[in-house]
């Protein structure tokens, strides 16, 4: 018996798109380009890697939204990953500690499911769940640690390498001062760097195929689990913007503009 | 509702580290008592002198890896209406796994406290500025250290308080730890920084950027195109998801300037760039701009950097 790999990922404004404080005094994304979060992106394909090297059996991606946000499960599916689940919120706004509650629920669930029913021929259960480190919208990266401490499992964060190990995972972080290499034993959460896998091309015919493939909307409310209400934007601005600064010729009229004291401060010290 | 704060103390160098007193001075804005945790006596008896502590946790030194740090966190969180750290490692991977096992909010790289119960933070790549309110009852939190000043390091009369030994986590240890290649002063608190980008075009011009930096006593930033190039390791990378900085001078070379690299750097007090590229975007932010030969820069301000060592 192998295991199975969760990837939960997000729905978020690409990367490449500016965003602009709307006349309602929020992010309005209507209109925008949405993408698969980058760093989920990067986790489904190690994901996808170890189920290619034999580690894993199957690859299930998940996300937690409104049915729009099948878009971004679909592009995964044509990446590779085996089936998706949409968590529908409909109109709730979970935050972080809100989606790691229905994620734990979920695999809990999962995991009983598997184990209770013989005609269910999945009945691996999951020994790792990857995501990306932090979504480029709220750029918070709270969910894999609160995952993992629900779960009780051991975590990893920031990864930019990692492979099975006798009992669990070698994984190596970027740290504060450069990398830590971590042994994580059993099942474990780890949140992906950029550079822990470059994201494969997905291909037209990858894409009609994806079609095909599984993808299930489960209500969030038949998880029964509180999806947070502790924190409240009460308030969103543009932030000031830099007084246009101007251009120099050369290095010795950028040395008179700042002054060679400021600029060489620590010279010698 | 207990009103205090509690900040996860780091010890760097031998001394209570300044991302701690940065992360003190910031919650002290909440004007609720500060108590601050540590983890070993020595390191006990230096916080007990922080301007502005009430009182000092003493931890036990064996903390391996954040799963325990949460354990400890969850054991007082019930004493604390927020836990806070500097946006760092640890506290990254400690906060929001004790906020998980208490069932409370975590929030990310605050930039500013307004009330004891309202905190500001960026989103999208710092393209918004949003403030928001905590109802929850304790709030765990990473705050960034380059948007406060230090706490004074003196002055303080706070009493020791021994905290109960846990049974630390197992399942995940630490094999091994990698410093990566960084002249002089540490990144996120230097106070010039000198960053390089794709324009740099190999490690070796990297190394030599390297070079100018630890002539100017400065720090060695990196894009992350530079960083995914090979140019530079990991830990040199600026920006959205790498470190913020706020130096008094940034300096950057043959950086374009992505919304995810200005991201890191645009609370700089003095933006330079060097770019060959008059339409480059890191001419928007630059309070002083040079379109031209990145590397006749660096050399001139080589010369200059080694001239005003010698004269001293």
């Amino acid at each position: 018996m192998t295991m199975k790999i969760l990837v939960p990922v997000k729905r978020v404004v690409d990367a490449n798109v500016r965003v602009r404080i709307g006349s309602a005094g929020g992010v309005d994304t209507a209109g925008l380009k949405m993408s698969l979060n980058p760093f989920d992106e990067c986790a489904v394909e190690q994901a996808l890697r170890l189920r290619e090297a034999g580690v894993a059996s199957s690859v299930t991606v998940l996300t937690c939204g409104r049915p729009v946000c099948q878009d971004v499960l679909r592009t995964a599916l044509a990446m590779g990953a085996d089936n998706a689940v949409l968590i529908d919120t409909a109109n709730a706004s979970p935050d972080s500690l809100g989606i790691a509650r229905l994620l734990h629920a979920f695999i809990t669930a999962d995991t009983d499911t598997d184990t209770d029913t013989d005609t269910d021929t999945d009945t691996d259960a999951y020994g790792l769940v990857l995501c990306g480190k932090q979504a480029i919208d709220d750029d918070i990266g709270g969910v894999a640690a609160m995952l993992a401490a629900l779960l009780g499992w051991p975590q990893a964060l920031n990864a930019s390498a990692m492979e099975a190990a006798a009992r669990g995972w070698l994984v190596t972080c970027g740290d504060d001062a450069g990398t830590a290499t971590w042994r994580l034993d059993g099942p474990a959460v780890v949140s992906a760097d950029l550079r822990l896998a470059e994201p494969r091309r997905v291909t037209l015919p990858s894409i009609v195929k994806a079609k095909q493939k599984p993808l299930r909307t489960v209500d969030a409310s038949t998880f029964n689990v509180p999806l947070g209400t502790q924190i409240r934007i009460v308030d969103m601005a543009e932030p000031p913007v830099r007084q246009p600064g101007i251009k120099v010729a050369d290095t010795t009229a950028l040395l008179g503009a700042i002054g060679s004291g400021r600029l060489f401060q620590n010279v010698g010290a | 509702m207990t009103m205090r704060s509690l900040v996860v103390g780091e010890w760097k160098d031998g001394a209570i580290a300044d991302a701690t007193l940065r992360v003190i001075r910031a919650v002290s804005e909440r004007g609720v008592p500060v108590d601050v945790l540590t983890f070993s006596s020595v390191m006990a008896n230096a916080a007990v002198c922080l301007d502005g502590v009430e009182r000092v946790l003493l931890a036990s030194d064996d903390v391996p890896n954040p799963e325990t740090l949460a354990a400890f966190l969850q054991h007082i969180a019930s004493d604390y209406s927020m836990i806070a750290a500097s946006h760092r490692t640890a506290g990254r991977a400690a906060l929001p796994r004790a906020a998980a096992l208490t069932g409370n909010a975590f929030l990310a790289d605050i930039t500013r406290v307004v009330t004891a119960q309202r905190f500001v933070r960026g989103l999208y790549a710092g393209s918004v500025v949003a403030t928001i309110e905590s109802t929850g009852a304790t709030l765990f939190a990473t705050i960034r250290t380059s948007s406060f000043a230090p706490a004074c390091a003196t002055g303080g009369e706070a009493s020791i308080v021994a905290l109960e030994p846990i049974a630390p986590f197992t399942a995940t240890v630490l094999i091994d730890r990698q410093a990566a290649m960084q002249d002089g002063s540490d990144l996120a608190s230097a106070s010039v920084v000198v960053a390089g980008g794709r324009g740099l075009a190999s490690k070796e011009n990297m190394d030599t950027l390297g070079t100018l930096a630890r002539n100017m006593g400065a720090a060695l930033g990196a894009s992350r195109a530079a960083v995914d190039a090979g140019y530079a390791p990991n830990a040199a990378q600026v920006g959205q998801t790498g470190k913020t900085v706020a130096p008094d001078i940034y300096l950057a070379f043959g950086i374009s300037g992505a919304i995810q690299h200005l991201a890191g750097m645009k609370d700089s007090q003095i933006i330079v760039a060097v770019n060959k590229d008059p339409d480059a975007p890191i001419f928007s932010v630059a309070d002083y701009g040079i379109v031209g030969d990145l590397f006749d820069v660096m050399g001139e301000l080589d010369a200059h950097a080694r001239a005003t060592g010698d004269a001293q």
